[in-house]
């Protein structure tokens, strides 16, 4: 019974950590190589939820939504770093924290003109709906499967191509140092655009699968973009992939902290103490395993730059 | 000499004169002043952020209120102000002060979360203005930190989830699994339920306030079996909550039930996922009377949708001043105060009785969740659970 609830819970963080490492694998490559502060990151999930629930509203299909919806981010990224983030690059961060948290507020209002205050409807897709039996009499929903399936393969996805493509190269090179890079040859401009627009759409698609699964509303994505600090914080700013490993430990802290600490507790304390301390302890936990990862490795668990 | 004695006289003789004139102008535009006395509202709700659908339904029922009393409170020209608190207690402070000193309104109204009534109550009912709530009751406010110059038009917090405990008690449930935020108002709606429902309680979790993803919680649940469960997940909480139980098949694990959870603002997200669901509310858009009728048929019409009980609420805070204003015929505020205290003011729940303490003595109806004529998913009522029910606050409020 327990140990099947524990697989369970184990499933759900490792759901939950993909989603993240979708959020934060953009987010690290914008903060690391192209050493720029962008806030409005959780936007862009909620640029990418919008889309693909408006397409499965109007098309009926949940899967047209999705594929649709994944040029549509990339583009409204290429669009958003040509129209604004470029001119920002040569500010200090301070002022792109400013502009950026500008740009979150620009977001949420333009969703709101567009789609209306309230929550959108979004449902499962009829096939993904059903259950699949990780263990015998142990159901897990299929879609929530398929989201882990979704997360590990753009995962790997992103690993192929940072390591084994020439672009991917440029990037690597980048992370580590875009001046030299640049004075190489390599068209940062150009790379800094892609590598932006990519980011964008990796955090849509997050936002894609939420979608079903939550309220689609302005401002969805921004209590993930504070997780995804938190990871690319613990990961290595810059690396991917510290990101999808502090992404993974991220998820299973936070889930089978919130799950298991309360009932651990009640073990040592009495049950109001516990039933006080455990859920503020497991909402901080996520935090103190990053100040305890700084104390050790200032830099994070993989640091991209050498 | 004799001339310039005229003179002098002739400049005692204009200076009397302009002096008049001007006497006569003042008191010329004082009765003017008078006769187009403006009566101003200052309505505080939150209109940006996740939260700001409810402020907007709110807005659009306070809207309609005044065009259905064209335009005017108790005769007299009426001017609202709407403020927006960004759910934030600091926000609203500032902004209470700005209404109250510097645009000098006569009643404030309003506010949706306890933390925010608690952060404005003080600075708004001291200055001698009335503070009208349309949303948030907390415990304090309705026993030992009362204020004359308080009212409520909606309940005490403890109250809904009260008549669900007694509505579970009576139906013979066993066990309940109890959900709530933690925070203030989700132990106190589980004190609430537990004031009521003698049974056992199986389990009592506290999420995170504004938790998108319940899927963690819901494996436990699922787990622990339990025979019931009882949440409250208010707003965009309410619609991943629900959302995900359906998707994860636990009706067929245990039955749910929900305060503040499932309602007009989160049913057009959750659409049939809903159907079914039993809760508990004071108002409901099914209730029998001549302004709710009128109300909820007239709110449809302009916005497309069902209002919510929030929106209900704020309709009946400005139905409450247009009655105070027209019963005192004034909007001084000790004279509208003692016309609101008597109660008896005409809502969407019928004439509302007050307390003691300025909350409503009111009705708690079940509500369950189905499809209209038009196969729009809306509540309605199935029964009574009290009837005028006071809350459990009063005795410790002296004003």
């Amino acid at each position: 019974m327990t140990s099947t609830l524990i697989l369970e819970q184990t499933f759900n963080g490792l759901q939950a950590g993909v989603t993240l490492f979708l959020v934060a694998a953009g987010l690290t490559l914008i903060l690391g190589i192209m050493d720029f502060v962008f806030l409005a990151h959780g936007a862009q999930v909620m640029i990418g939820a919008y889309f693909a629930a408006a397409i499965t509203a109007a098309s009926d299909n949940f899967y047209l939504g999705i594929l649709l919806a994944i040029p549509l981010t990339f583009a409204s990224g290429y669009v958003l770093e040509f129209l604004v983030i470029r001119h920002l690059y040569r500010r200090d961060h301070m002022e792109q924290v400013l502009a950026t948290f500008g740009l979150i507020l620009f977001f949420n209002e333009l969703i709101r003109i567009g789609f209306g205050p309230a929550a959108l409807y979004s449902d499962l897709p009829p096939s993904l709906s059903g259950f699949v039996e990780i263990l015998p009499d142990t159901p897990y929903p299929a879609y929530r499967l398929g989201v882990i399936g979704v997360g590990f393969a753009c995962a790997l996805a992103i690993h192929l191509f940072v390591s084994r493509t020439r672009i991917g190269a440029m990037v690597r090179a980048g992370a580590n140092n875009s001046e030299m890079t640049a004075a190489l040859g390599v068209n940062i401009r150009i790379l800094f655009r892609l590598i932006f627009a990519a980011g964008a759409c990796f955090a849509g698609v997050a936002g894609m699968l939420l979608g079903p699964l939550t309220a689609v509303q302005p401002g969805m994505g921004e209590p993930l973009l504070i997780l995804s600090l938190v990871v690319i914080i613990i990961g290595g700013i810059g690396s991917v992939r510290g990101a999808f490993i502090a992404a993974i430990i991220v998820g299973l802290v936070d889930t089978l902290g919130r799950v298991f600490l309360p009932g651990l507790l009640r073990l040592v304390f009495d049950q109001a103490t516990a039933d006080g301390a455990g859920p503020a302890l497991a909402s901080m936990l996520v935090y103190i395993l990053m100040a305890v990862v700084l104390i050790f490795r200032p830099t994070g668990l993989f640091p991209a730059k050498g | 000499m004799l001339e310039i004695n005229w003179g002098v006289k002739m400049k005692k003789i204009m200076v009397a004169a302009v002096v008049l004139a001007a006497i006569g102008v003042g008191v010329y535009l004082l009765i003017n002043e008078q006769k187009k006395e403006v009566v101003r509202v200052g309505y505080m709700t939150t209109l940006s952020g996740g939260a700001g659908i409810i402020g907007k339904q709110m807005q659009n029922a306070v809207q309609l209120a005044l065009e259905h009393k064209g335009g005017r409170l108790g005769g007299m020209e009426a001017e609202v102000i709407f403020v927006d608190d960004q759910r934030k207690p600091d926000v609203a402070k500032q902004l209470a002060n700005r209404l109250v000193k510097s645009d000098r309104v006569d009643v404030v109204a309003g506010i949706i979360w306890s933390n925010v009534l608690m952060a404005v109550i003080k600075p708004i009912t001291r200055s001698d203005t009335l503070l009208i709530g349309s949303n948030a009751g907390p415990s304090p406010i309705a026993g030992e930190q009362c204020h004359e110059n308080f009212f409520s038009m909606s309940w005490q917090n403890d109250q809904t989830p009260e008549a669900m405990g007694k509505h579970m008690q009576d139906a013979g449930v066993k066990s309940v699994y109890l959900m709530a935020p933690n925070y203030q108002a989700g132990k106190d709606m589980l004190s609430g339920f537990k004031r009521y429902f003698k049974g056992e309680i199986a389990g009592e979790v506290y999420t995170k306030l504004g938790q998108s993803d319940f899927q963690a919680e819901l494996s436990s649940l699922r787990a622990a079996a339990p025979e019931t469960t009882m949440v409250f997940q208010p707003g965009g909480m309410g619609i991943n909550f629900v959302k995900q139980w359906k998707q994860s098949g636990l009706d067929q694990v245990s039955k749910l039930y929900q305060v503040f959870s499932v309602d007009a603002v989160s049913l057009p997200a959750l659409k049939d996922a809903a159907l079914g669901i039993l809760g508990t509310q004071s108002w409901s858009p099914d209730l029998d009377n001549d302004i709710n009728r009128k109300f909820v048929a007239d709110y449809k019409a302009k916005h497309g949708g069902y209002p919510s009980y929030y929106a209900a609420q704020a309709y009946d805070t400005i139905l409450a001043i247009d009655h105070a204003i027209a019963t005192s015929g004034s909007k001084d505020t000790d004279q509208m105060r003692a016309v609101l205290a008597k109660g008896n003011i005409p809502t969407t729940r019928g004439l509302l009785k007050m307390n003691s303490n300025h909350f409503p003595v009111q009705n708690f109806y079940l509500r369950d969740t189905v499809k209209d004529a038009d196969g729009v998913v809306t509540t309605k009522v199935l029964s009574t659970v009290f009837a005028d029910h006071a809350d459990s606050y009063a005795a410790n409020c002296k004003f």
